[in-house]
């Protein structure tokens, strides 16, 4: 399962980031790692991107880029 | 030698707060060298031995971004004496990752952890002494908005400074990352300095590309190196950058875990997420802001707009410019000078700074909005709809703020990370109709369309498409094409605005178009003035005679078949190049009228002989589209910082503005006439 599959609501652990280059690179400095937990709060208004919440604080990121997240049930 | 101070921390931490009250009115601006990142400098309050650089606010010293990359360089070849890192005490885990980072480069850190309020008021604990211990750097708890423990900040940061300290405690790693990360400081060692041993390592564990390219290690070396990372990525299973951060986020949470205790349970909801529900929710989300947006130009524009431009016009009109002529005449000032002040030069700059009031109140909602984080819900919600045509959210809050000068709006572009939609961002923003553009339109409608509400309207709406339609054309070009970049942005709660903080910001924006209007514009009216007043052979002669009517004439036919191929409207377009605003009052001066302001009904009645009210409406549809003002386009040279791009914008822009006002001409004239 990819962080873009997850439903506003439900919280999920980080398996493993991948993609490579910038991407990955962004995704990962904003804190989300392997072995972190994330609860996805809200899909926008028109479908995209989602809002995260990720050691402690709000993020945004699109469903596009967040599928390069696999995350399992916490 | 004055000591270097450098600040740096994560946007939104409040960096920004902290340097303009460490350093008062005395700090200034300048750019880094060969970059567009801007470089804020300024010298410790009443102290000129000790200046402080602003960095730019960044979230990790990654290769992949400019304001990344120009801090990294700024910390490894500027080596300032201390870094002070702003650290947002409310996202710990994340801030400090940048921490681990600077700890790393060797340069003494000294902690600012701001927001310190807020975790009082929230009732979390930080025990900053056990902080400071693990970290190896002092800490001084701050505040920004209440001013406390600033002094204290600029106390320990100036004895940190002269006792010259040692640098921080660096993260620590797993044991097999760490042992693959000390062979490589064993292989490099004494080819970089000493202090920043770890930081090369680790950088050249991660196969960062600058700071191998830097390096320029021997092949065998490099080989060393290489061998070493491929063996420590399989036994670990990751690539190695992803290991590096992994590791780093591993020892934060170890670490915030010893000192930092959260007084809210994970999940519930505090004030900013209550308001979040409601302002992103599915249903009313875009409602409330298309509400908001039309409040701010309600009152910019309509009510507290309209009351300051009559005052301005008063001003420049009656008391400067008549006092000022009577008193040159009487000092026995020859009829040219006089007019070249007063007509050409004061009345230019005065129509343009009958825009500033509107302007600051545009600029002081929309820094109102930044401030208290609603504008990264705006790029939020609208991100969906930009990318569609190549853009991203972030792209549209230089768009709101193009409405008002196009010269901030290009400026503001520097926040989208991704060059590409940086550089699209910059080239499409002058479709917005600017503040500037609003006096011509309102000439033309007066003239043509006394009656119609919509045509003017109508220009915001061809903006916008012209805007969506750019996107997707240019995204199939070979320089825009490619994978969209990411959009992973920090929603920030939030807070209550600061005052201070939001005037700044306005200021730092309504600066830039008063700027223009005392430098380019002034120059742009003296020009204009000469040339129209001015035979080729330097005497006073009539308009029609004048150097610019013969420049008009042989551009005219050019615009010929847009409907408006008179000298008179060729000059005006001439002009618009320089400022737009400056149509309005060529119209004036080319039509014999002298200074005359967009409702003066000798105008309204004279215009009419130079267009029908269809090539009036593609009057309108040249100068909405067509190249910016001579400040503007300055504003993408610099963002763009190449002068073929630049060239590439203005060329697009001004091509779009041909076609688009070509075919208005001819399939309204089949239309209508």
């Amino acid at each position: 399962m990819t962080l873009g599959d997850v439903r506003p609501g439900d919280t999920v652990l980080v398996k493993k980031v991948g993609g490579g280059g910038p991407v990955m690179r962004r995704i990962m400095d904003m804190g989300i790692t392997k072995g972190c937990t994330i609860t996805v709060r809200k899909v926008a208004p028109l479908g995209d991107p989602i809002e995260v919440t990720v050691r402690g604080y709000e993020l945004s990121l699109r469903k596009a880029d967040a599928t390069n997240v696999t995350v399992e049930e916490a | 030698m004055a000591h270097t101070i450098a600040l740096a921390g994560n946007p939104n931490s409040g960096k920004t707060s902290i340097f303009n009250e460490l350093t008062g009115s005395t700090q200034y601006v300048g750019n880094w060298p060969g970059v567009t990142v801007e470089k804020k400098e300024g010298y410790v309050k009443g102290d000129k031995r000790h200046i402080i650089v602003d960095l730019p606010g960044i979230y990790s010293l990654s290769p992949y971004t400019l304001e990344e990359v120009v801090t990294r360089d700024f910390l490894i070849d500027g080596k300032p004496d201390l870094i002070i890192n702003v650290v947002d005490a409310t996202n710990l885990e994340r801030n400090l990752y940048l921490t681990t980072q600077l700890i790393e480069t060797g340069i003494p850190v000294l902690v600012a952890l701001n927001m310190f309020d807020v975790i009082k008021k929230n009732g979390d604990l930080i025990d900053t002494k056990k902080l400071s211990g693990l970290l190896g750097c002092p800490i001084v708890e701050t505040s920004a908005v209440t001013r406390v423990g600033l002094k204290e900040l600029v106390k320990t940061a100036i004895t940190m400074v002269e006792q010259a300290k040692s640098g921080g405690k660096p993260a620590t790693f797993s044991a097999p990352v760490e042992k693959t990360v000390t062979s490589i400081m064993h292989l490099i060692e004494g080819k970089v300095p000493p202090e920043t041993l770890r930081w090369f390592a680790i950088k050249l564990y991660e196969r960062d590309e600058k700071v191998m390219q830097r390096l320029t290690l021997s092949e065998e070396l490099h080989h060393q190196v290489a061998s070493l990372v491929e063996s420590s990525e399989t036994a670990m299973d990751d690539s190695a950058e992803s290991i590096i951060t992994n590791e780093r986020y591993e020892y934060l949470t170890n670490l915030t875990a010893k000192c930092h205790k959260r007084a809210r349970q994970a999940g519930s909801l505090s004030t900013s997420d209550r308001i979040d529900r409601i302002v992103t929710n599915r249903f009313f989300a875009l409602p409330i802001f298309f509400l908001i947006m039309w409040g701010i130009y309600y009152i910019a524009i309509q009510t507290v707009g309209d009351y300051f431009i009559g005052g301005i016009e008063w001003l420049f009109g009656d008391l400067i410019g008549e006092n000022l002529a009577i008193g040159l005449e009487r000092i026995g000032t020859s009829a040219w000078l006089v007019g070249l002040v007063v007509d050409g030069i004061i009345a230019g700059v005065g129509s343009v700074l009958t825009f500033v009031p509107q302007m600051m109140i545009l600029f002081f909602f929309l820094a109102l909005m930044e401030d208290v984080g609603y504008m990264a819900r705006v790029a939020f919600i609208m991100d969906r709809i930009f990318r569609k045509f190549g853009l991203s959210g972030k792209s549209f809050i230089p768009m709101l703020i193009g409405t008002g000068c196009t010269v901030p709006a290009i400026m503001a572009s520097r926040t989208i990370e991704n060059q590409r939609d940086r550089r699209m961002t910059v080239m499409l923003t002058p479709f917005i109709p600017c503040g500037a553009k609003l006096p011509v339109f309102a000439l033309l409608v007066g003239a043509f369309f006394p009656h119609s509400a919509w045509i003017a309207s109508s220009m915001y709406l061809l903006g916008i498409i012209a805007v969506i339609v750019s996107g997707v054309i240019l995204k199939q070009t070979k320089a825009f094409s490619g994978d969209p970049a990411p959009f992973v942005m920090e929603l920030p709660a939030y807070h209550i605005p600061r005052l201070k903080g939001v005037v700044i910001h306005m200021w730092d924006r309504g600066k830039q178009f008063i700027k223009k209007a005392g430098t380019i514009i002034a120059v742009a009216s003296a020009v204009i003035w000469m040339l129209q007043s001015t035979s080729w052979s330097f005497q006073m002669v009539e308009t029609q005679e004048s150097i610019l009517a013969s420049l008009g004439r042989f551009i005219a036919p050019l615009f010929a078949p847009l409907g408006f191929g008179t000298w008179e409207v060729a000059v005006a377009t001439i002009t618009g190049l320089l400022a737009k605003e400056t149509i309005v009052a060529t119209f004036g001066i080319v039509l014999g009228l002298g200074n005359v302001a967009e409702g003066d009904p000798n105008l309204l009645s004279s215009i009419g002989a130079y267009f029908s009210p269809v090539s009036a409406y593609a009057f309108m549809v040249f100068t909405l589209f067509a190249a910016p003002c001579a400040a503007a386009i300055g504003a993408t040279r610099r963002e763009m910082q190449s002068a073929r791009w630049t060239w590439a914008a203005i060329v697009f822009q001004t091509g779009v503005a041909y076609v688009a006002a070509l075919v208005v001409f001819q399939i309204g004239s089949l239309l209508f006439m």
